[in-house]
């Protein structure tokens, strides 16, 4: 494989696990208020993002320093371009952040209202605007950025609720699933509205039947998702969870290959690249250090494994 | 007013801002970690108080730090398209590693200490904020080596236009790199241990005062932990007293190097228009000291020093038309308020090593920590702080018009297609919500330090084992430990 298409998957890998990682960490910052009824559910729906929302951002920061790294014409394009899009979701991860690290640390109820208010915002920004920049630079349309947004912003919710009724008991975890059941009414239109746009889209292809692996992704996607839909209606939380992070993978999946060759409008994958010498050293850095990282990462995830229950005060 | 000033105006306060939190997260990270060792290995309670208490500060802070950077790392792409595109091949790749090899390891490790006291070994525990702040600390190495090369760029050629790396290690042990990072480091430790002194001031005052009626006294004045405050003071006053060597010394270096690779930038910190051979240092206008500036910069008191007027003639010739001073002003008094506020707090450490000493011989009480002593601790706080911001104006400003030295200019970098609408907006955006931050920020840390520390029971060892599942699941799902 050329050292530069390796890199663009690199980019979509880091970039999609961001997507499935952050996804359901912005569905649990949307979902906080409609899950608890009270202080003690609203830590322990918050409590299952607690240790890992820090790292699973870090996904983000990794994508686009390989990004300048590797291809800066791309990450220079993509990032003016999209300059007040990008500008509030900054704005977003700025008071998500400091609403989840806050949180604990204020001293009154009005605090953490406003703490919860950030997480709110702060979930939302993001969960609506990549999918809609995304779909934009895809498309070119506002009816089509408007489309990827409500998709990406329905699945995040749909994501969220799937992993609190995984990670929680009690009336949160029923109340999890009520709300995923409901929002998948929304999710899965817009999935096959904004799924089945990505393939036409794409540069590298004039017709659909070119790309069919573009259609398998998309088709995949789709399927997971019903799939975790079916698995949260029957209570199989985990499979229901894998199901809906498929979803996510596959749309990523999508995505990323509709893209292929040319990320921006007018600029190649070869044309926005670093040089060899640059691509060489970072593929033998991350193939040493990846592996660590994602060991450790799992390793956290594994100590929190056990579900929550809300600790009566 | 174009895109391009707001462009700077911004990265200018952004990156000023996200340099308040950071120093604090590089330095009270390794003294909490300090701290929890100290508890691992004398199982004193004092030793956990104070590293949940400490550990608390850090963590309001570290929040801030973290998302200020995203702001940062994204900004380049944003407001400096041009830029980007001429140095990614170059500067991408440390910050690159900077994520990969440090803010995981930061993050992930972090989100196991705070979250991990109930559900971790003990032993285990310990390592991950250890984890956490080697991660900080190769962070701040990654990106101040990415940071030098726009000083003195190094390992790299241009083609077509754009810089392509040649050879990393030499971009990653840049001569100016290795001065800058124990410099900038060490100026971290220096804010930090500051602040501790600042904190460990303000609640010796406070304890001394004894007022019953204090409600943020009960707990640590009724168990006479006034002395509590000595171990972390001293241990501060250690901490800024070494940095400040380790600065002194690399600060040193620095301004060899400036001679050598920057000379304007050498020159607007002194005010020196003309090439001058012994040239004097003035430490305030008015007074000099002969020849010190030549000393400083060479290391012989007679060198010849380039003066900005010279140095401009030369540049219009090898680059053509334009003014290549930076802003002078700014460059000169920055390079004061560093030196002198940032010795000030080395120098109040060291006679607080002095005041604080112990008394070899005599079994007596350790020496009382003089009120005064401790009212002027509280100065520790904002004195170095100054000075390590100043120090960045001085590298930063002085730099201009240059955004990597000799190689683009700062014109040249920004985003052709932002307009100055958008700039605008943004700019004021990230300014109206950081000063609603700080606030909330400085009342939050105010508060805290007020409360003092908490009273840790039942100790965390003795709750029970992570075997029992129900108690498990229930232990602390709350943001905060
Ligand atoms: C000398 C040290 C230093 C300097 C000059 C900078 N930073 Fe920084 N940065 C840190 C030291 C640091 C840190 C101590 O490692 C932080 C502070 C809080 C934290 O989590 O890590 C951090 C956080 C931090 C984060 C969030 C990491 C996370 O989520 O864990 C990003 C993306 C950046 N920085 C990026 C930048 C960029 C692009 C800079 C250049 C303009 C920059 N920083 C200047
Ligand atoms: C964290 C400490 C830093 C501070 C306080 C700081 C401060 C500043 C300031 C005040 C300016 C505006 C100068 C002017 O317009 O005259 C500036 C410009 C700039 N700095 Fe820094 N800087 C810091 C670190 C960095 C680092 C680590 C990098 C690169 C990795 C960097 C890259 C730049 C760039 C690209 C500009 C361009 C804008 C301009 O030149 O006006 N800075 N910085
Ligand atoms: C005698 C004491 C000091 C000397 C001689 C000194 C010297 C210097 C010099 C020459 C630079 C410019 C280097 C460059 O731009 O490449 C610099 C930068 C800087 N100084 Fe200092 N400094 C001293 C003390 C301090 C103190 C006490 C602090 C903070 C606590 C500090 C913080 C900084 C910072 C943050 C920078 C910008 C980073 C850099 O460019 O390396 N300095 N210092």
């Amino acid at each position: 494989m050329e050292l530069t298409t390796f890199w663009f998957a690199v980019i979509a890998f880091l970039w999609t696990g961001y997507f499935v990682l952050e996804g359901f960490d912005f569905g649990v910052g949307m979902l906080a208020p409609v899950l608890s009824r009270n202080e003690a559910e609203r830590k322990q729906v918050l409590g299952t993002i607690g240790p890992v929302w820090d790292g699973n951002e870090v996904w983000l920061i990794t994508a686009v320093g390989a990004m300048f790294a590797a291809f800066p014409a791309w990450y220079a394009g993509l990032l003016s371009t999209f300059y007040l899009p990008i500008a509030l979701v900054l704005v977003g991860l700025i008071v998500r952040g400091i609403g989840l690290e806050w949180r604990g640390k204020v001293h009154s109820s009005t605090g953490r209202a406003r703490a919860d208010l950030g997480i709110l915002i702060g979930s939302f920004l993001p969960a609506f605007l990549w999918g809609a920049i995304f779909a934009d630079l895809l498309h070119g349309s506002a009816t089509a950025a408007l489309a990827g947004g409500i998709f990406s912003l329905s699945l995040c919710v749909l994501h969220g609720a799937v992993f609190v009724a995984l990670k929680t008991s009690g009336p949160v975890r029923s109340r999890a699933r009520r709300t995923a059941m409901i929002t998948s009414a929304v999710a899965l239109p817009a999935a096959v509205v904004a799924l089945s746009g990505i393939p036409g889209a794409s540069a590298s292809v004039s017709d659909w039947a070119a790309a069919p692996w573009l259609w398998a992704c998309a088709l995949a996607a789709m399927a997971a998702l019903s799939a975790g839909i079916a698995l949260t209606w029957r209570g199989r939380d985990g499979w229901a969870f894998a199901a809906t992070a498929s979803s996510i993978a596959g749309t990523g999946a999508a995505l990323f290959g509709a893209l292929s060759p040319a990320p921006l409008p007018g600029l190649t994958i070869a044309e926005a690249a670093s040089g060899p010498y640059t691509l060489n050293v970072l593929t033998w850095i991350g193939l040493v250090a990846l592996p660590f990282v994602l060991g450790y990462q799992a390793w956290s995830y594994w100590v929190f494994r056990k579900r929550l229950v809300a600790e009566v005060s | 007013m174009d895109a391009l000033d707001l462009a700077r105006w911004q990265f200018g306060v952004t990156t000023v801002y996200h340099f308040l939190f950071v120093p604090l997260t590089i330095g009270l990270g390794v003294f909490v970690a300090g701290l929890q060792t100290a508890w691992h290995r004398t199982g004193k309670e004092h030793y956990l108080r104070l590293t949940k208490f400490f550990g608390k500060l850090f963590l309001i802070n570290f929040g801030m730090g973290v998302v200020t950077g995203i702001v940062q790392e994204f900004q380049f792409g944003m407001n400096w398209s041009e830029y980007s595109i001429f140095v990614g091949d170059v500067f991408g790749a440390p910050l690159a590693l900077e994520a990969l090899l440090a803010f995981f390891l930061e993050s992930t490790f972090l989100g196991l200490w705070i979250f991990g006291w109930d559900k971790l070994p003990k032993r285990v525990h310990l390592a991950t904020i250890w984890a956490a702040v080697i991660g900080s600390n190769l962070s701040a190495y990654f990106i101040l080596a990415a940071n030098a090369w726009m000083k003195h760029p190094v390992g790299y050629e241009v083609v077509d236009g754009r810089a392509r790396m040649t050879d990393l290690w030499a971009v990653l042990t840049n001569s100016t790199a290795l001065a800058q990072v124990p410099h900038v480091v060490g100026g971290a430790f220096v804010v930090a241990g500051g602040f501790v002194l600042a904190v460990c001031g303000y609640r010796i005052l406070r304890e001394r005062r004894n007022d019953p009626a204090d409600p943020g006294l009960t707990t640590p004045a009724r168990e006479g932990s006034a002395s509590m405050w000595r171990t972390p003071m001293r241990a501060a006053l250690v901490m800024v007293a070494i940095a400040g060597v380790v600065v002194v010394g690399s600060g040193d270096t620095s301004a060899r190097l400036l001679y050598e690779q920057q000379p304007m930038k050498l020159a607007a910190a002194e005010g020196l228009r003309h090439d001058t051979a012994g040239a004097p240092f003035s430490p305030v206008p008015g007074v000099e000291v002969p020849r010190l500036l030549s000393f400083l910069s060479t290391h012989d008191p007679n060198a010849v020093v380039q003066g900005t007027e010279n140095l401009q003639a030369t540049f219009e010739k090898q680059f053509g038309p334009g003014d290549y001073r930076p802003n002078l002003p700014v460059v000169y008094w920055s390079f004061r308020v560093m030196i002198v506020f940032g010795l000030s707090t080395v120098a109040l450490a060291a006679l607080g090593l002095w005041l604080t000493r112990r008394r070899r011989r005599t079994p007596r009480p350790p020496r009382e920590i003089p009120a005064w002593f401790a009212r002027a601790c509280v100065l520790a706080l904002p004195l170095p702080t100054i000075a390590i911001i100043a120090g960045w104006l001085l590298s930063e400003v002085g730099r201009q018009p240059w955004t990597v030295q000799g190689e683009l200019l700062t014109a040249a970098s920004v985003s052709p297609g932002v307009s100055l609408t958008e700039v605008a907006i943004s700019l004021a955006i990230f300014t109206a919500l950081y000063g609603v931050l700080a606030l909330a920020e400085a009342v939050l840390l105010v508060r805290h330090v007020r409360t003092g520390p908490e009273p840790v029971s039942p100790d965390p060892l003795t709750r029970p084992s992570h075997d029992d599942e129900d108690r498990a699941a229930r232990l602390q799902p709350t943001l905060m430990y």
